[in-house]
């Protein structure tokens, strides 16, 4: 398909302003031609038709949920509710200002202080930050709370933070963004951190440990009251990577299980659209030990009155230039409001109902990694079809074939040839039935004709795409000719 | 219940291929005395319930719908109708990260139109894919910098650089070993001699802005040669609209252009989402954070787009990765590219002039109210500081309530000594009669 540089013709022209009210006045006039850019910048030229029908075309080779079931692990593709999008999109709020006054944004500010008062009451902490933009943003701003809270203390030694080595890559990425001497953890058979060398990491140079739970493996780590006792004995601080909050809310939450301060993924569990790689939203939670550091501001209410509030001198600051990504937060607010606390437990129930009857029927054919009672998600270890020769990427190229999105690969890294389910509550059984009767093909295809795996994907828009030369020879843009 | 389908049955059915009789058995790995009391959250509710509550809300947001003459890093374009049409495709917006390019080949393509345009916008070589928004990308350009030359720590920021962006730089800064030093503005510019007295071979990056935050445009030309005799690099934050008609970052000399790209196309939102956008000379790609998009071709030899270089990235590199990004803002950056194609070259540049001629205009009207000034004399784009007689913040508050506008931003509380003046921003939205009646307006209330 041709891109808009080539579709270009000079002098074409798409929408049109209003003509100019006021007398006109060119750059070089008001500035001076040294100030001026010697050349345009090269963007293309196409008509309103042209530019909607090369977008369309374009989204035709794209794939949503709404085109499927896409059971990407650790991404929690739910369903996104169209009145989510109707919230941000007639209600006016698009068109104001983030500097306005409090007392001309009173809706907003309400919408900011009940989502995070929502949040608290689901996860059992005391007080939110909603200004982090994306889950690892928040893990970047929860890293740097624990630093405020060790040197107001003056516990300058404490350098290291333990981390699982089946976390997500963005959990080291930010301890070590944040000066943190990142000390992995193994896990052990059951796919629970390895108590003894725990153990043996645990020192007064603690800072703290970052924990998904349930893990990236979907299982609910068993040990957590342990770890939270023995964590909190040379203070150092939990944080709950909140990725798989889908599993548990109503049934547990990670202020209970001794985690001192957590973020949610608005963009996973309260049902925003992940919008082809972000907007996220990645509140932070706190409990009274971090709440003194909080970014400011933060929002206030007195009396039925909205308010930002600066005066919090031991904060760590800004994080975000405005108050974060808004337009996230009202949809997971309109998704709040309508489930409330009895339809999020639901959430969970079924997320994990799924997640579970989804295992127990693939099992038949495929390896799991932890033969256990499984959370939202569980792994698949590839290993006997690998050696077949059919790899876990194979497998996922071949299920794009059959239209659906593949479950995320190689990931956890801990699980060899790892393909990661997470289904949803959002799914049918029909669904989950007809994914697993691809999967049981996928099988019989790997024992009776090994050649379409090799060829997919077939049903394309294009086929198996050259990585390799991309990062070699990568071509960041277009040139003309 | 809502969105979740299952019938009463078809739960029993699921349960009995487990071999349990209730869900909650397989929570039983939770310990019992942590088990949660209920949410206290009401619900469940209907989508007519939600639409009472947005109106009460709408209803509760005065601000909504006023002219409005505020700027400072969040700014108030017209949004052509069909950009909004086309984000909302639901195959791009219900997707995630393209992870299986086959099947993101709409997302991945957009994407690499999107990284040429703010190649082109910024006169650079290569662009990411997106940040979060213009901020934060200010402190992953700095952080690349630092990487870029061989973690140099010390980082020379312009006091014209958006004085929340410096805020977040300062919160972030905080936890690592990097120097960040602000360098006074002189009458609303550039110090140039001061840059120069305070650079060395310390020096990763100065970090300017252009146009600046009270609007002015400057050449940084002199001082991007300065740094690069130091072997330093020059980070510029530009604003994509003005960067139609203004003398680019690249021709400029700066080393990385970053940017908010909320003025593509996306409305206000009361502060997002918004995009950042960062763009660097070729050689310093490997140093890059986020995610880039480049061209190959699949196994017939078809064109196709991937997501490249993963190696910085943190879902490989984990804790030695370039940045710890990862959720970026994909829809936004898609928003950027649809602005983008359908205002087209021609239109751009027109969006550029009238936001230059209205300011012009409204610097006129304004500067013509007895006891009030342009403060400095000095080119500016789409936004200016106006000095006033009196307390800024009071008269921006009385403006507001008496006559319904919002005048710009008091810079009081941002600058020391400037409690009376007022950051006036005015865009292709705002109208001659709007201006007018701005202008008679503050007659009244000074």
């Amino acid at each position: 398909m041709k891109l808009l540089f080539e579709k270009s013709v000079p002098g074409r022209r798409g929408v049109k302003l209003p003509d100019l009210d006021v007398p006109r006045v060119e750059p070089n006039e008001a500035w001076g031609a040294e100030l001026v850019r010697s050349e345009p910048p090269d963007l293309p030229e196409l008509s309103e038709v042209e530019t909607v029908r090369h977008f369309t075309e374009l989204s035709r080779r794209n794939y949503g949920v709404d085109n499927g079931f896409y059971p990407l692990g650790s991404c929690t593709m739910k369903y996104n509710p169209k009145i989510n999008e109707e919230a941000v999109s007639q209600y006016g709020f698009a068109g104001l200002h983030p500097l306005l006054d409090d007392e001309l944004a009173q809706g907003c500010l309400e919408v900011i202080h009940k989502l995070e008062k929502w949040l608290c009451e689901i996860a059992g902490m005391k007080r939110a930050t909603l200004q982090p933009a994306a889950g690892a943003h928040g893990e970047l701003t929860g890293n740097m709370l624990i630093k405020a809270y060790h040197r107001a203390k003056g516990n300058l030694h404490k350098k290291k933070m333990l981390i699982p080595d089946s976390a997500h890559g963005t959990n080291p990425a930010s301890a070590a963004l944040c000066g943190f001497e990142v000390v992995e953890l193994p896990s052990d058979e059951r796919g629970n951190v390895d108590m003894a060398r725990f153990r043996e990491a645990l020192g007064e140079d603690v800072a703290g440990i970052m924990l998904t739970n349930p893990s990236t493996l979907g299982l609910f780590e068993e040990n957590i009251l342990e770890i939270a006792e023995r964590l909190h004995e040379v203070d150092a601080l939990l944080y709950y990577d909140g990725a798989n909050l889908n599993a548990v809310m109503g049934y547990c939450r990670p202020g209970d299980m001794g985690f001192d301060v957590m973020h949610f993924n608005l963009h996973k569990t309260f049902s925003t659209p992940h919008g082809g790689g972000g907007p996220g939203s990645g509140p932070v939670a706190v409990n009274e030990k971090l709440e003194p550091f909080l970014p400011v501001p933060v929002v206030e209410e007195d009396g039925g009155r909205y308010r930002l509030d600066y005066d919090r001198p031991q904060s760590i600051g800004r994080i975000m230039p405005f108050h974060g990504n808004f337009g996230v937060m009202l949809k997971a607010f309109v998704y709040i409001f309508m489930l409330g606390g009895e339809g999020l437990k639901r959430v969970s129930e079924d997320a994990v109902l799924n997640a579970n009857y989804l295992m127990a029927r693939l099992k038949e054919r495929y390896r799991v990694a932890y033969d256990r009672v499984c959370m939202h998600e569980f792994v698949v270890s590839n290993t006997d079809k690998a050696e077949k020769g059919a790899p876990t990427l194979a497998i996922a190229k071949r299920l794009l074939d059959y239209g659906i999105h593949p479950p995320t690969v190689y990931f956890p890294l801990i699980v060899k040839e790892a393909l990661m389910i997470e289904p949803t509550e959002t799914e049918t059984k029909e669904t989950l039935d007809r994914f697993v009767e691809v999967m049981f093909r996928i099988a019989d295809e790997i024992e009776n004709s090994p050649e379409l795996l090799q060829e997919a994907p077939v049903n394309t828009p294009v086929r198996k795409l050259d990585e390799v030369r991309a990062s070699r020879r990568p071509v960041f843009r277009y040139r003309k000719g | 219940m809502l969105y979740n389908p299952h019938t009463d049955e078809e739960r029993r059915e699921m349960l009995e291929v487990l071999g349990v009789s209730s869900v909650s058995e397989l929570f039983k790995d939770i310990p019992a005395e942590i088990e949660a009391p209920r949410i206290d959250i009401p619900g469940p509710r209907s989508e007519l319930e939600v639409r009472e509550e947005l109106k009460r809300l709408q209803a509760a947001n005065e601000g909504e719908g006023l002219p409005l003459f505020l700027g400072a890093g969040a700014y108030n374009h017209y949004v052509p109708a069909a950009v909004s049409h086309l984000v909302m495709r639901s195959e791009f917006y219900t997707a995630y990260t393209p992870y299986q390019p086959e099947t993101s080949q709409g997302m991945l393509q957009a994407i690499f139109e999107y990284q040429t345009m703010m190649c082109e916008l910024t006169g650079l070589d290569v662009s990411n894919a997106s940040l979060y928004d213009g901020g934060t990308a200010v402190y992953e350009a700095a952080i690349m910098a630092m990487r870029a030359t061989k973690l140099r720590n010390r980082v020379l920021v312009d006091e014209g650089v958006n004085p929340l962006y410096r805020s977040v730089l300062r919160t972030y800064s905080g936890n690592l070993e990097l120097e960040f030093v602000e360098v006074p503005h002189r009458e609303g510019r550039t110090d140039f001699e001061a840059f120069r007295r305070l650079m060395d071979s310390d020096t990763a990056a100065v970090v300017v802005q252009n146009p600046n935050f009270f609007g002015v445009v400057q050449d940084f030309s002199a001082l991007a040669e300065a740094i690069h005799e130091l072997k330093g690099l020059m980070v510029m934050a530009v604003n994509p609209v003005a960067a139609a008609v203004l003398k680019s970052a690249g021709e400029q000399g700066a080393d990385i252009a970053v940017g908010e790209g909320q003025p593509l196309g996306s409305p206000l939102f009361f502060g997002g989402p918004y995009v950042g956008f960062l763009t660097a000379r070729q050689k310093l790609v490997r140093q890059m954070p986020g995610r880039i998009i480049s061209e190959t071709v699949d196994r017939e030899g078809k064109r196709g787009f991937v997501m490249t270089l993963q190696t910085r990235e943190q879902h490989i590199r984990r804790a030695k990765a370039t940045s710890n990004i990862c959720t970026n803002q994909g829809l936004v950056a898609l928003t950027a590219c649809v602005y983008l194609a359908l205002v087209g070259k021609e239109g751009l540049r027109e969006v550029a002039v009238q936001n230059l001629s209205k300011a012009e205009y409204a610097k006129k009207r304004l500067s013509a109210v007895e006891g009030v000034r342009v403060k400095w004399d000095a080119p500016t784009f789409n936004e200016f500081v106006l000095e006033l007689p009196s307390d800024a913040g009071r008269v921006a508050k009385e403006l507001v309530r008496e006559h319904g506008i919002v005048a710009g931003l008091p810079l009081g509380g941002y600058y020391d000594g400037m409690e009376r003046d007022l950051l006036v921003c005015v865009t292709e939205t705002n109208t001659a009669a709007q201006i007018d009646a701005y202008a008679e307006a503050l007659g009244r209330v000074l």
